[in-house]
């Protein structure tokens, strides 16, 4: 699946529920799927700036795509994070880097979270955008032959 | 739901009193309001509402400059209330009340003028282990100023402080101590009469942090004998941008202005300046009238209810608040003190505070979760934050019954 594609199906999941607190529901038991980072890399480096709770981000390149693992102290974070990672795990840099991002908005989760949280969630969303860019930079400069 | 117990004190007309707070009637997610996160801010009665309105439609107008008949209208109103505001807590004087922004703005002047005024290099502050921020962070930058330091009266695992520590900690290089009254964060009720006892007897002045306090209980500045106090008009039902420092008389004249500008001097040429009277002295610039005078008719509510017959209300409240909530299998309360007002901080199983406060929300309840401003007291218990609810007078137990039964709902889908 495109990350477009990724981005209309979690918007098509959480349409079919009526409340919040059913979304919710869904957002932990998300939470509960999310690939899990090594302990290892739970180090202050691997966390992400602008959490209230902590997230630890990992990201490497899998055949020529990016594949994250996560985690996070609090539940529903988690979720939120296993929502990000679902998005864009598997996809090229270039692709995550020029996706356009627009199911935050859709699931009416930049309205209903807490600031915090939603603030919280647009640093991961930052982030993962800078790993791309980076992995992007240096697989071109990697084929230029120049050093980066 | 549970069964709401007799309740004792019949001088509080629950119903009426809910009615007359217009935000109470709101719903949130489609559900009716709850509202526990009074420790941050209450909500407020119409009356002070359509005090502010009053104010701006009828007298609006700067105060003790002009000649003007508004002018009158608007000085007597502010000047009414500062005379509300003194009898309610005792004060000898209106003079020995000062307008301020709140308890943060209050304890920033007296930290600063005490400073210059009073401290040495070497001289202590004393504050205890449970002060919200705004009472350690203004200490603190003076101290750093003046060459002083603060120490920490420390506390027990109940959220008590240690009273032997205390009057080891008593010095004669100790200048000042400032301590809270009651805990934002856990809701403890210090022995104030005895801290200040104590310092009095080495003549150490004492700073009363009474944020959270004088909505709760009646307090008495001369009773308590207690150099300076600070409250905010937010939490006891006034605008927010307003609060009051009350200081003895002897004390506000002794020590230097705060801030300079209009109102606060009796001459000025550029050779020097000549500063005015209390309150005056330390009410530099145009103050918040309206939200003054509207704080005057907040406190003059809770007058009319009776500061007694809140404090048997929200008695019965933390009472029935700690034996519903301590039935919840896997809830500890953070800080279990033997007195306690207003608020209960607490934490579920291992369940991150903001997870919690998050699905409460949802469910139309308003608490507070994170350091709530006191971040030494969660390092104190090891614990990134808690989950807070905390009371007011128009609380009822059906509230306390819809926050158990959210906190189950959202235990159960947490874990």
């Amino acid at each position: 699946m495109t990350i477009k594609e990724q981005q209309d199906e979690l918007i098509s999941d959480f349409s079919f529920m009526e409340n919040w607190m059913d979304k919710y529901e869904h957002i932990i038991q998300l939470g509960k799927e999310l690939p899990l980072i090594d302990e290892k890399y739970k180090t202050p480096d691997h966390l992400i700036k602008g959490c209230q709770s902590q997230v630890w981000l990992h990201t490497e390149m899998q055949d020529g795509k990016l594949v994250f693992t996560a985690d996070s102290d609090a539940v529903i974070t988690k979720g939120l994070v296993s929502l990000m990672v679902t998005v864009f795990s598997g996809h090229t840099p270039k692709e995550i880097a020029e996706s356009e991002i627009y199911f935050i908005d859709a699931i009416g989760l930049s309205n209903h979270l807490s600031p915090t949280r939603s603030n919280g969630l647009l640093s991961m969303l930052k982030q993962i955008k800078l790993y791309a860019v980076a992995y992007e930079a240096k697989s071109q400069s990697q084929k230029n032959g120049t050093e980066l | 739901m549970q069964h709401v117990p007799d309740i004792k004190d019949l001088a509080i007309d629950i119903e009426k009193i809910r009615k007359d707070f217009p935000l109470l009637q709101e719903k949130v997610y489609g559900q009716p309001l709850v509202y526990l996160d009074n420790a941050a801010t209450t909500q407020k009665p119409q009356i002070v509402l359509d005090t502010l309105i009053e104010y701006y439609t009828r007298i609006n107008s700067n105060v003790h400059r002009g000649v003007h008949h508004l002018s009158q209208e608007a000085t007597n109103a502010y000047e009414n209330s500062r005379k509300i505001i003194a009898s309610f807590i005792n004060a000898r004087k209106p003079e020995e009340v000062i307008f301020t922004k709140g308890t943060t703005d209050g304890i920033n002047l007296v930290a600063y003028s005490f400073g210059r005024g009073e401290i040495k290099p070497g001289d202590v502050v004393l504050a205890s282990a449970m002060e919200h921020h705004s009472n350690i962070v203004p200490w603190q930058m003076m101290c750093e100023d003046r060459g002083a330091e603060l120490k920490i009266i420390p506390m027990d695992e109940k959220g008590e402080l240690l009273m032997d520590e205390f009057s080891a900690l008593l010095t004669d290089k100790v200048k000042i101590i400032a301590v809270t009254y009651v805990s934002n964060a856990l809701g403890t009720v210090n022995p104030i009469r005895d801290i200040i006892a104590q310092a009095h007897a080495r003549n150490i002045p004492v700073l009363l942090d009474a944020a959270q306090a004088v909505q709760h209980m009646p307090v008495d500045v001369q009773e308590l004998d207690v150099d300076f106090l600070v409250f905010s008009g937010h939490k006891i039902y006034g605008p927010t941008g307003t609060g009051v420092l009350y200081g003895k008389e002897e004390w506000l004249d002794r020590l230097p202005p705060y801030q300079g500008g209009g109102d606060m001097i009796k001459t000025v040429t550029f050779a020097k300046t000549i500063y005015n009277v209390l309150p005056y002295k330390f009410e530099a610039g145009t103050p918040d009238i309206s939200g003054a005078i509207a704080l005057g008719t907040a406190v003059q509510y809770v007058q009319q209810i009776g500061v007694e017959n809140i404090q048997a209300w929200e008695e019965q409240l933390v009472e029935y608040a700690v034996q519903q909530l301590q039935q919840i299998e896997g809830l500890r309360f953070i800080g279990n003190p033997k007195h306690r007002s207003g608020a209960v901080s607490f934490l579920v199983y291992d369940i991150h505070p903001y997870d919690l406060g998050e699905l409460l929300d949802k469910q139309g309840i308003a608490i507070r979760t994170g350091h709530h401003c006191a971040e030494p007291v969660m390092d104190f218990f090891c614990i990134p934050g808690t989950v807070r609810a905390s009371f007011a007078v128009y609380t009822t137990f059906e509230d306390i019954d819809r926050l158990v039964a959210g906190i189950k709902k959202a235990v159960s889908m947490l874990r």
